[in-house]
C-alpha cells in the first residue's frame, strides 16, 4: 500500500466539527433557509430583494450553516431554521422505503454531515431526522461495502457517483484495503515505488521544469 | 455575503486532496484580512452606539462578530493544512526540495521547513546511541541488503558506499544497496526491479 505522509485534519464525528478538518469547513458552508425572528440594522445589503439599510423581521433568506449556527441561540429568539427539503417528512419517506435508489451525491453531497448538523437546532422533527439518517446509512453500507471489497481493477466511477462524501471516503478506504491485499498476494508489497506525491507533482508541472 | 473570499482559499487545497501543495495565495488571504478589517471597525462604531442605548444594533454585531470567526477559522485552516501539506513533502522528497516546490512557498513556511529539518535531523542523530539512526529509510521491512533497479531517466554519476562511482544512465539496470537508492526509487529516479 502507498504509505501517505500527508494525513489530511479528519473532520468530527457526529454532531461535533473539528475546528481545522477542511471537509468540515466546507460542510458548513452549505446554505440553509432561514427566517429572521428579528430586525438586523444596517446589513440590507446581504439581502439582495430589498433596498432597505436593515434586514427587516421575518425576513425569508439564506444563511450558511456557521453563520446560522452562530447566530441561533435557544432563549432568544434571533432566527428560526427551517429544514432543507431532503430532510422533510416527504424525503424522509422515500428514504425509509428504499434507501438505495437514492442519489445522496445530487441531493448532499454532504447528507449524513449536514443531517447531523441540524440536530443542532431544535426542531420537534429531530428524533425522526437521526433516525432517518442512521437507517439509510446501514441500509445502503452493505451494498458499499460489497462493491468497495470486490470490484477489483474496475472503473469505479458508475459506483462512487451516488455516494455520500461520507461513504466515499468510505468506499477509497475499502478499496485501498483490497488493492493492498491484492499486491500481498502478488508478492509485491515489498517492492519499493515512487510516492504518488512525488508522481503528481511530475504531471502537473511539467511545464514549470522547462527552462 | 462575507467570507466568501476565505471559503475559496479552504475550497482551493480541499480541490487537490491528494497532498500537493498549491501557490501560497497571499492576494486572497490579504483580502480576507481586509475584509476581517472593515468588519472589526463596523463592529467597533456599532459597539459604542449600542453602549449609548442602541440595543437593537445587537443582532448585526453579533453577526458581524460570526463572520470574523468564520474568517479567522479558515486561514488558520489554510495555513495549518499547508504546513501539513509542507511536512509530508519532507519525508516523500528528502531533505532537498525541488524548486518547483520551494517557489510554492510563502517566507514564513520556507523558514517553518527549515527549522522542521534541522529537528528531525538533530532527533535522528540522537537514536541509536549516538550513531544516528535514518528513520525515513525502510518504510517497508527490508528483504535484503541489495536489490536490482532500473533507471528511469539519466541521473547522473552516482557514489556508493566503497567509493565506486556508476553512471545512473536511462534504461540502465544495476544491483545497488538499498538504503541507497530508497530516497531515489521514491522520488521516480529509480524503478525497483521485482524477479
Amino acid at each position: 500500500m502507498d504509505t501517505q505522509s500527508y494525513l489530511p485534519v479528519q473532520p468530527g464525528v457526529g454532531m461535533g466539527e473539528n475546528f481545522l478538518s477542511l471537509d468540515d469547513i466546507v460542510l458548513s458552508h452549505e446554505r440553509l433557509p432561514i427566517r429572521t425572528e428579528c430586525r438586523f440594522p444596517r446589513l440590507g445589503f446581504l439581502e439582495k430583494s430589498s433596498d432597505s439599510q436593515d434586514i427587516p423581521e421575518g425576513t425569508k433568506m439564506e444563511l450558511p450553516l456557521w453563520l446560522s449556527k452562530g447566530l441561533y441561540e435557544k432563549k432568544r429568539r434571533v432566527l428560526s431554521v427551517e429544514l432543507p427539503k431532503v430532510y422533510r417528512e416527504g424525503w424522509r419517506t422515500v428514504f425509509n422505503a428504499d434507501p438505495n435508489v437514492v442519489d445522496l451525491h445530487k441531493m448532499g453531497p454532504y447528507y449524513y454531515g449536514l443531517g447531523s448538523q441540524m440536530l443542532h437546532f431544535d426542531s420537534p422533527e429531530n428524533p425522526e431526522i437521526a433516525q432517518t439518517l442512521l437507517q439509510t446509512f446501514i441500509g445502503r453500507f452493505r451494498r458499499n461495502m460489497d462493491s468497495s471489497q470486490n470490484a477489483y481493477n474496475e472503473d469505479t466511477s458508475a459506483l462512487v457517483e451516488r455516494l455520500d462524501c461520507l461513504e466515499k471516503a468510505l468506499f477509497t478506504s475499502g478499496q485501498s484495503g483490497l488493492n493492498s491485499f491484492q499486491s500481498w498476494e502478488k508478492g509485491q508489497a515489498s517492492q519499493l515505488t515512487a510516492s504518488s506525491l512525488v508522481l503528481n507533482y511530475r504531471k502537473r508541472k511539467i511545464t514549470d521544469l522547462q527552462p | 455575503m462575507f467570507c466568501e473570499k476565505a471559503i475559496e482559499l479552504i475550497r482551493e487545497l480541499h480541490r487537490m486532496s491528494d497532498g500537493q501543495l498549491p501557490a501560497f495565495n497571499e492576494d486572497v488571504l490579504r483580502q480576507v484580512l481586509q475584509e476581517m478589517e472593515a468588519l472589526y471597525e463596523q463592529n467597533q462604531t456599532d459597539v459604542n452606539e449600542a453602549k449609548a442605548g442602541r440595543a437593537e444594533l445587537i443582532p448585526s454585531i453579533k453577526l458581524r462578530h460570526c463572520c470574523l470567526l468564520r474568517n479567522q477559522r479558515c486561514l488558520t485552516a489554510y495555513l495549518y493544512d499547508r504546513l501539513l501539506r509542507i511536512r509530508a513533502l519532507r519525508w516523500e522528497y528528502g531533505s532537498v526540495l525541488p524548486a518547483n516546490v520551494r517557489f510554492h512557498m510563502c517566507a514564513e513556511e520556507v523558514q517553518w521547513i527549515s527549522q522542521y529539518k534541522k529537528s528531525l535531523a538533530s532527533f535522528m542523530r540522537s537514536l541509536g546511541g549516538g550513531e544516528g539512526l535514518d528513520i525515513t529509510q525502510d518504510m517497508k521491512p527490508p528483504k535484503s541488503l541489495y536489490i536490482e533497479v532500473r533507471c528511469l531517466k539519466d541521473h547522473g554519476e552516482f557514489e556508493i558506499d566503497d567509493g565506486t562511482v556508476i553512471l545512473l544512465k536511462k534504461n540502465s539496470q544495476h544491483f545497488l544497496p538499498r538504503w541507497k537508492c530508497e530516497q531515489l526509487i521514491r522520488q521516480g529516479v529509480l524503478e525497483h526491479v521485482m524477479s
